[in-house]
């Protein structure tokens, strides 16, 4: 068993910066997903520790080992590609088996390996059949035994969700989850999905255009956000912002002034206020706002109102009584704001 | 009505297509086949066929052909491969490697023949070069009736030369459409070079050399003006043999025959091929 641990890690494409100098540490049998939209390095990222793509700077360590310039095949690591990369002129036998057919494992254990790692992901009717003759789902799961049996102590997964249908995702997301606590590998899971990253990593890098913003157990990233683009990334509603200034001990928004415990803030200060939809109460006092439409979701009600010009999406009891175009109070308890800098966007300490 | 053109359209443009292919390949196709098995007086024999077998150079014929085909195809197969994995390891400057390998494919199959009696010839380029190195003494006889093997070889040489680019076109574009996830793959778990070119891009690459082979194969039974420019009539091959029996001979009949005994070894080939490299059902469909 091993960790990684990334140590100023930059690469280039061509005159595009994909990773701005990124230290990151894996500990010994971790789930650390990296999250970001498209385009923000993380892919890059999960290649470079693979051996896919050479670094132009930085060194990566497996374990203790130093692997920056070493070919894939010397890290010790085993990867779900998001095309699966299944060979299709092989049986599902032999894809499962391939990576311990180059290791030259000897036939009785390669058998025995295969068996069990195609028990695994119950696959064991499939074994003679080509990835043709299989669904999404099923060879989705190829990919995962495939890597799984190789023992090795580190497990790259590139989005290997992202192809399946929705339906299907939950089912191969509990499944994951449940085999990463019997295996226990040193996992990196690459997704662009927040909902997938929270329900499976033990923490979450999110990244934005080639650097981590953040990178924390779900729980903490999600009440205490490192900067907006956190906060509107992870969760769903992404978290509101309202945009405003400080003065004389008062945050002043368009159309409304709350009491601030400004005693750490200097005056004319421009600020975001970051309140989770669910900390939003309808009451008599607080930030007025119109209601503009009202969606029962079933366990609860999604409420969008307007204040001034910004929508904030509110989490109401599905019995709500608020009604379009009515005249409410935003109401919430100080402990929940996060104060964010409104140039940079990033997070005020608390 | 606009439906109506809309049905009518594929067919009409398809059309001046299949009235070429009719006029110039399916019909003198047709006729070829008649002249070999229908006697003038128009009724069917196989005694065009019976001559042909006991002509006096069939055996000869037939041999070196199909000598000429197990030497040429495989040894071009394998500088195509080779040519076409080092064209796609996209190294610095590889697409210029795949233009000048690409050169004797402008070239017409009598002018490559030439061009390589130039060398082979007692005062041909590689006699003087042999000379002026103080290799040989005196220039060296490669090409007689008296030196067969040096005659395969000459043949061999040139014609790998003339027509291995063709082969490495078609398993580069074949190279292109393997997902670059399969080569990773790979890679990541544990293959090194040799084993991945043997272990996966092979195996994928089948769809290609299948089409490589088959068409390689078909030129080669048709190899005839290198034959003719290096070797003349000592060599004898079927397609030299059909072209000597109509022109020289003036019997179409007989020139029918080996016409219609190269089209039924080039059928035979192609159906192994087709057999022994063709996807198993199993790897395409559900």
């Amino acid at each position: 068993m091993a960790g990684i641990r990334m140590q100023g890690i930059v690469k280039t494409f061509g005159k595009t910066t994909a990773i701005k100098e990124i230290s990151l540490e894996v500990k010994d049998g971790e789930f650390l997903v990296l999250l970001g939209p498209s385009g923000c390095g993380k892919t890059t990222l999960l290649r470079c520790i693979a051996g896919l793509e050479t670094v132009d700077a930085g060194r990566i360590f497996i374990g203790d080992r130093d692997v920056t310039d070493l070919p894939p095949r010397h890290r010790n690591i085993a990867m779900v590609f998001q095309s699966y990369a299944v060979f299709p002129h092989m049986t599902v036998r032999s894809n499962i088996g391939f990576g311990l057919r180059m290791k030259r494992v000897p036939k009785p254990q390669l058998e025995r390996r295969v068996q069990e790692g195609a028990a695994l992901l119950a696959l064991e009717p499939f074994l003679d059949r080509y990835p043709a003759q299989l669904s999404g789902g099923q060879r989705q799961r190829v990919a995962v035994a495939r890597a799984l049996v190789m023992d090795a102590p580190v497990l790259l997964m590139d989005e290997p969700l992202s192809n399946l249908d929705a339906l299907l995702r939950l089912q191969a997301r509990a499944d994951l989850k449940r085999l990463h606590r019997e295996v226990k590998r040193t996992t990196v899971y690459v997704t662009h999905d927040q909902v997938e990253a929270m329900s499976m990593g033990d923490r979450i890098a999110v990244m934005r255009e080639g650097v981590i913003e953040q990178c924390e157990p779900p729980m903490q990233l999600y009440t205490n956000p490192a900067s907006q683009f956190v906060g509107g990334f992870i969760g769903s509603p992404p978290m509101n912002f309202l945009r405003g200034r400080t003065k004389a001990g008062a945050f002043e928004g368009e159309g409304f002034s709350l009491p601030m415990d400004g005693s750490r803030v200097e005056d004319g200060r421009e600020l975001l206020l970051g309140i989770r939809a669910e900390q939003i109460r309808f009451g008599e006092r607080g930030v007025p706002a119109r209601v503009q439409v009202v969606e029962p979701l079933g366990a609860t009600a999604l409420v969008t109102v307007l204040v001034g010009k910004v929508p904030v999406k509110v989490d109401a009891p599905v019995n709500t009584t608020v009604r379009p175009d009515q005249n409410v109070s935003l109401a919430f308890e100080p402990a929940d704001i996060r104060w964010m800098d409104a140039t940079t966007g990033a997070a005020l300490a608390h | 009505m606009w439906a109506r053109t809309e049905e009518i359209l594929p067919y009409a443009l398809l059309l001046p297509s299949l009235v070429f292919l009719a006029l110039l390949i399916l019909i003198p196709m047709v006729q070829a086949l008649l002249l070999a098995i229908q006697a003038d007086s128009g009724e069917f024999t196989t005694a065009y066929l019976q001559r042909m077998a006991v002509d006096v150079n069939f055996n000869d014929a037939w041999r070196n052909t199909l000598l000429l085909i197990v030497l040429i195809v495989p040894l071009q197969i394998v500088l195509a491969l080779a040519m076409a994995l080092l064209v796609n390891s996209r190294f610095k400057g590889h697409q210029w490697f795949l233009y000048v390998y690409a050169i004797p494919l402008a070239i017409s199959d009598l002018a490559a023949g030439i061009l390589w009696l130039a060398v082979f010839t007692e005062r041909g380029y590689l006699n003087t070069a042999a000379q002026g190195l103080g290799i040989v003494d005196q220039a060296k006889v490669y090409l007689s009736f008296e030196n067969f093997g040096g005659l395969v070889a000459a043949i061999v040489i040139a014609e790998s030369w003339r027509a291995t680019a063709i082969v490495m076109v078609i398993l580069v574009a074949g190279l292109q459409l393997i997902p670059r996830d399969f080569f990773e793959a790979a890679d990541l778990f544990g293959a090194n070079r040799l084993r991945r070119t043997l272990y996966v891009v092979l195996p994928l690459l089948r769809p290609s050399l299948q089409s490589a082979l088959i068409i390689r194969t078909i030129f080669a039974f048709q190899t005839f003006a290198v034959v003719l420019a290096l070797a003349g009539r000592n060599m004898p091959v079927i397609a030299a043999e059909a072209y000597s029996w109509y022109a020289n001979n003036r019997d179409a009949h007989l020139a029918a025959s080996y016409a219609l005994l190269l089209l039924g070894l080039t059928i035979v080939f192609t159906f192994v091929y087709l057999r022994v490299l063709g996807l198993r059902e199993a790897e395409v469909k559900r």
